[in-house]
């Protein structure tokens, strides 16, 4: 009846992973309580969950990341407290099963959780709004996606406390990852969390592919796109080339585990360097799809705050491509111990070098807009160049191990650790400049600029303690995913890095701070102009948070800072002679029912409960057809509506001594 | 390109809609891309198994590649009919394709079975692993296109054709040709150099 589910699988003998369960689940609980006391849970309901605007579902995936982001992080703060105790003969308080979790769902977590959703979200919020649309091309489908992407993060969450989570590190390598060697529900879990929210990420990236490719404002043609928008497509072009190959990679997995294949195994013709060439084809693309949008922001920050126009916009437009073009060229530097050759050795690495070289002409352009501009040192200024420094280093440490025989030394040491985390971390960076951002054009007001540059001041100070140790250390001989050691000349080191971990918990902190004083004191901090950066793009145009149709009349682009050209020519504020009544699409439950079924059959799947399997599919594939019988799915905003809302945009705008 | 947008996103999804499906079928490439690698690392991988020379009857194949061709002519022929308005004609060629996919689902079933019956199934070798999952995700998606079919003459016939159903049985035109396509690499790769 529950297949392998029994009460067993609680470990309610661990006081750790309870105290976890216990905690999130009062957190959930007290939450709910306190919407309920309020009366606002129709309201969430209603205006949020249901949504199909791009700007609501953009705000919900930030909350995804930024609660998931919580979750990896205390993973970090676990595995550089363990490290730091684990020098035999003592073995640490965190036992092999655990800390092998642990460091799998911290992997897990910070790429596809945090990295993503906050990807996705800055995404949906800003990029209908800087090519001038009313919305996505499909905004339920949208919705769909969210909620894929949430279902993923729900059965990460689950394992905590029903079973277990892989112990078999992020990328999941065979024939570890097979039934012989985890025959637990770990790796399923693992696995149907990285289907599902891929699932999701894939239909997210032909919906902005289509919304950017065709619903652009007249006169914004393809060279004069914002450059936030063009990391965007490029970014999402990645998605649509690298996710199916991590679909049929983590399919081909199942396949062995669930059905006795032998795709990845030892015996009977299986090929298991195959799963690694198959998982890296994703995963290096997968690290651009990260980091180019973080480019993005970063070409918006530093044009708005220096006053001038980004130096060399086609040259950044051209090494984005470049860039999405070359990341399908390198994924073999992941194994180069495999033992391909020395000629291909030699290929793979001087594709990774070049790689650099788009990427320097990017950093040249952000110093340039810099250079000779009057920089104002806001928050997301000082993230941008703390993304420009730790960039550049963790590039050059890149460099270094794109040379196979350096790699041959360094591979799988703490000092390739230290490298990745010297390029994401930054790619973080750039995410938390975009949020300090376009935060009031999402909300209607600032975020305190003080516990901003605290935050970044301790996440920047944070990660070099964090991380350069493990630069020594790798060259020390220190591997990765070290439960514990006996060489206790690596201590030191360790220490230092745990000290680092909790400078960065003091910017988690201040970040939080920033949030919660934000929102009290929102009515000190209101940005009633929609403009409070002196913005060039689009985004600015349109009032803070924006009407539900972004724009009443659509914008008409004539340069590539659209924003800034209007209003030079004074045509920023103009009021039109008439509304035309809007078309918008209705809100729906469909997506996070086929959320809700999803996360069914991802659990059915990792506990081998057949029958709800089945019943969860045909669930969700009986909601799709009768979503397609549904024709009412959209509404119209009349035009004395849109003018009564326009009016009040206005009235703002006249209050805020914007002249109309 | 302007005059859309002054209509608004949603009144012109029809073509937003058929690109989109565009995007989407270049990304099922590539997955059909990465499933046809595997098959060519692992073709040979028989683990003292037997090969496509004492597994495959081309003739069989040969039977249901024409099934599936013919359903792709046949859909071709809804088209037409589509573009003339003619409901009935489309329902009736739309009910001719879904019987020839269905007769080739069922043909690729049955070979299925009679493999793993002969103890020649997935858990064989790498090799066979490889056709299975091949093959089989191909017949996945023959059967999601039957599904769709199935759903679109029920729409068709009750709520006729407009503008909404159009779009999707343009949709559903793409899907099931590039099903062929994909069919063809399949016959060529797997069953044709299979027995060479």
């Amino acid at each position: 009846m529950f297949g392998r589910l029994t009460l067993e699988a609680i470990p309610y003998h661990e006081p750790i992973i309870m105290g976890a369960v216990g905690g999130a689940t009062l957190g959930v609980l007290a939450l709910l309580a306190l919407l309920a006391y309020f009366g606002k849970l129709p309201y969430l309901w209603k205006e949020w969950l249901t949504s199909v605007d791009h700007k609501r579902i953009g705000v919900m995936y930030i909350i995804l990341a930024l609660v998931m982001l919580l979750r990896g992080f205390s993973d970090a703060l676990m595995m550089r407290a363990q490290q730091v105790v684990a020098l035999a003969p003592s073995e640490g308080f965190l036992p092999p099963s655990h800390y092998d979790q642990v460091f799998t769902a911290h992997g897990i977590i910070m790429l596809i959780f945090v990295a993503m959703p906050f990807m996705f979200g800055l995404l949906n919020i800003v990029v209908p709004l800087q090519i001038g649309a009313r919305d996505m091309a499909f905004p339920f489908l949208n919705s769909v996606s969210l909620w894929l992407t949430t279902t993923g993060a729900a059965l990460v969450m689950v394992s905590l406390g029903v079973g277990e989570f892989s112990k078999a590190g992020w990328t999941g390598y065979p024939p570890l990852t097979g039934l012989a060697y985890s025959p637990g529900v770990g790796v399923d879990y693992w696995i149907w969390s990285l289907q599902i929210s891929g699932i999701g990420t894939l239909l997210t990236a032909v919906n902005f592919i289509v919304t950017i490719l065709r619903m652009r404002a007249p006169g914004m043609t393809l060279m004069r796109m914002p450059i936030f928008t063009w990391t965007a497509l490029s970014t999402n072009v990645l998605v649509l080339f690298a996710f199916p190959v991590l679909t049929v990679t983590v399919t081909l997995l199942s396949l062995d585990r669930y059905l006795g294949m032998h795709f990845f195994t030892n015996d009977l013709g299986g090929n298991m360097m195959m799963y690694l060439n198959l998982f890296w084809i994703w995963g290096h693309p997968e690290v651009y799809i990260l980091a180019l949008p973080a480019l993005g922001v970063l070409s918006e920050v530093v044009a708005t705050f220096s006053g001038k126009r980004l130096f060399g916009y086609t040259s950044m437009v051209y090494a984005t491509v470049a860039i999405t073009v070359l990341s399908f060229s390198v994924w073999l530097h992941h194994f180069f111990t495999m033992g391909a050759g020395p000629n291909v050795n030699a290929a793979f690495g001087i594709a990774t070098m070049i790689i650099a070289l788009p990427t320097g002409a990017k950093v040249f352009n952000w110093l340039f807009t810099l250079y000779r501009g009057r920089v104002r040192l806001t928050a997301p200024i000082f993230w941008t160049i703390g993304f420009i420094i730790t960039f550049c280093i963790g590039g050059m440490t890149g460099v270094l191990l794109s040379v196979p025989a350096a790699d041959f030394v360094l591979h799988n040491s703490l000092f390739l650790v230290a490298h990745f985390h010297n390029m994401v971390i930054p790619t973080l960076f750039g995410y938390l400049a975009g949020f300090a951002y376009w935060f009031p054009k999402a909300f209607g007001f600032k975020l305190d600029e003080r516990l901003g540059k605290c935050a970044f001041g301790c996440w920047f100070v944070g990660f070099y303690l964090a991380f350069l140790p493990l630069y020594a250390l790798g060259f020390m001989g220190m591997t990765r995913r070290l439960g514990h050691y006996d060489n206790p000349a690596w201590q030191p080191y360790l220490a230092v890095a745990a000290i680092g971990a909790v400078v960065i918990l003091a910017g988690v902190a201040f970040q939080l701070a920033q949030l919660f004083f934000g929102i009290i004191n929102r009515n000190k901090n209101l940005d009633l102009s929609g403009d409070p950066w002196n913005g060039r793009t689009l985004e600015w145009s349109t009032s803070s948070p924006p009407p539900i149709y972004n724009f009443a009349v659509l914008p008409v682009v004539q340069d590539i800072d659209a924003f800034t050209d209007m209003k030079q020519r004074g045509l920023a504020y103009r009021r039109p002679e008439k509304y035309d009544s809007i078309h918008m699409p209705k809100n729906s439950a469909v997506g996070v029912l086929i959320g809700g079924l999803s996360f069914v059959f991802g659990f059915a799947m990792v506990w081998y409960i057949w029958w709800l399997a089945l019943l969860s599919l045909v669930g969700v594939v009986v909601t799709l057809i009768r979503r397609s019988f549904d024709q009412d799915t959209d509404y119209t905003i009349a035009a004395e509506e849109v003018e009564r809302i326009e009016n009040q945009r206005f009235a703002q705008l006249a209050a805020a001594g914007v002249k109309s | 390109m302007s005059a859309q947008h002054h209509a608004g996103a949603h009144e012109s999804g029809g073509a937003n809609k058929l690109f989109g499906f565009w995007i989407y079928l270049m990304s099922d490439c590539i997955l059909f891309a990465a499933i046809f690698a595997t098959y060519a690392v692992l073709s040979h991988n028989y683990a003292g198994g037997p090969g496509g020379k004492e597994l495959f009857h081309l003739p069989y194949v040969l039977g249901e590649t024409l099934l599936l061709l013919t359903s792709s002519l046949t859909y071709g022929f809804a088209m037409l009919a589509l573009h003339r308005g003619n409901q009935q004609q489309v329902l009736a060629w739309l009910a001719v394709t879904f019987l020839l996919g269905l007769g080739f689902f069922g043909m690729e079933i049955n070979e299925f079975g009679q493999l793993i019956a002969e103890g020649n199934g997935p858990a064989r070798s790498g090799f066979l692993s490889a056709f299975f999952t091949l093959v089989g995700t191909h017949g996945a998606h023959i059967v999601v296109g039957l599904l769709w079919m199935a759903v679109m003459m029920v729409q068709l016939a009750l709520g006729g054709l407009t503008t909404v159903t159009r779009t999707r049985l343009l949709c559903l035109s793409l899907f099931w040709h590039f099903l062929d396509v994909i069919w063809i690499g399949v016959f060529t790769i797997v069953f044709l150099m299979g027995v060479m």
